[in-house]
């Protein structure tokens, strides 16, 4: 009885299995047909590159280290690093940027001083060294490569976007 | 014991009587040769790479933050191996440098730093060991291969030049002044000046 109870459960499982299989294949056959007709318009990092055949690697670009300040592209981007940080160790024991960005190192180091605010808390108390919060400069702040941009970039800074506002204006009342 | 002593200086002190004057002196000068050959091998040996990270001590902790600073792996291929910068290569120097180094034997022995927790836990005494070392002889291992007076200050970049040309050239400062860190990690540098 238990048996021939069990054999039936078994062919109900494996007709439900039948149809998910069904539906998983029909599935897989449309999304690969999807991927098929999208191949060519999403681009991804291996840029098409079957997925067997290893790509040739891209020349790695040189970090700019000409310690030459870059304009920020909007008012509280976190100004970039202009010099190498190769092994600059910034960890629970020490912070190597702030052996010269520190507020009591700049005067020797003659390095850009870490804003006020890095070292308030969340609270606006001022703290003596850097907040714990602002501890991990790469976070925000990163070096630059020497070399073209993956994507074009047609962010517009608000300066310019101001100043078309109102060349448009001036244009409309000239009218 | 006493007695034994007194024995030993009456038969050095009496003249051969069984060896040849020419024996004593030509086997006594070969003798010299191999012992000290010997000696300035067995030197050698200990003052290389392989021999160094023997001790698992040494392995794991220094050798493995070595591997991936420019001292180790870089654009000319030229590296520093531990004796290049931790061993004076002036004789003298490294004598001595051989003779404080018993006492790593010594803490090998008892397993001063056989664990990365205390060997984390004498960083900073390790460390200062090093730094106090390269500031008094005026960071003389760097200098065995970087040289101040061929550096060429165009082909470096401006900060670089700035601080070379000024504080290193004076001598008001020595490499392991700013330099510190470049090729272990750094410990907790809680009041180190210039930190």
């Amino acid at each position: 009885m238990t048996k021939s109870l069990s054999t039936r459960t078994i062919a109900k499982k494996s007709l439900s299995m039948k149809s998910v299989f069904a539906l998983l294949s029909a599935g897989i056959l449309m999304s690969t047909l999807a991927t098929f007709t999208n191949a060519e318009e999403v681009a991804t990092l291996r840029n098409n590159t079957p997925l067997e055949v290893q790509k040739e690697p891209k020349v790695m670009p040189l970090v700019s280290n000409d310690d030459i300040k870059q304009k920020r592209n909007y008012p509280m981007q976190p100004p970039v690093i202009p010099h190498k940080v190769r092994n600059y160790q910034v960890d629970l024991k020490v912070n190597k940027c702030m052996s010269c960005h520190a507020r009591n190192r700049t005067d020797e180091s003659q390095a850009p001083m870490v804003s006020v605010t890095h070292y308030m808390n969340r609270d606006g108390n001022f703290l003596a060294e850097i907040s714990p919060r602002r501890y991990f400069c790469n976070q925000c702040h990163v070096p630059q490569l020497d070399t073209e941009e993956l994507v074009e970039n047609t962010f517009k800074d608000m300066d310019t976007i101001m100043k078309e506002k109102q060349k448009a204006q001036k244009a409309q009342a000239e009218h | 014991m006493k007695n034994f002593i007194i024995k030993m200086w009456q038969t050095i002190r009496r003249p051969s009587v069984h060896f040849s004057l020419g024996f004593l002196v030509i086997g006594g000068f070969i003798a010299g040769i191999i012992f000290w050959g010997g000696f300035n091998t067995a030197l050698e040996v200990t003052n290389t790479e392989e021999f160094c990270i023997s001790c698992h001590e040494m392995e794991d902790n220094p050798y493995e933050e070595l591997k991936t600073t420019i001292h180790f792996s870089n654009r000319s291929g030229v590296r520093a191996t531990c004796p290049d910068c931790h061993v004076p290569h002036k004789w003298t120097d490294k004598i001595a440098r051989k003779m404080q180094a018993s006492k790593e034997v010594w803490g090998k022995l008892f397993g001063t730093i056989n664990t990365r927790e205390k060997f984390e836990g004498k960083r900073r005494h390790l460390a200062e060991n090093e730094w106090t070392r390269l500031k008094a002889n005026d960071s003389l291992e760097c200098r065995n291969c970087h040289n101040f007076d061929y550096m060429d200050f165009t082909s470096q970049s401006t900060r670089a030049s700035e601080q070379h040309s000024t504080s290193l050239a004076s001598g008001e400062k020595t490499c392991i002044d700013c330099h510190k860190g470049i090729a272990h990690e750094l410990p907790d540098m809680e009041g180190v000046e210039g930190w």
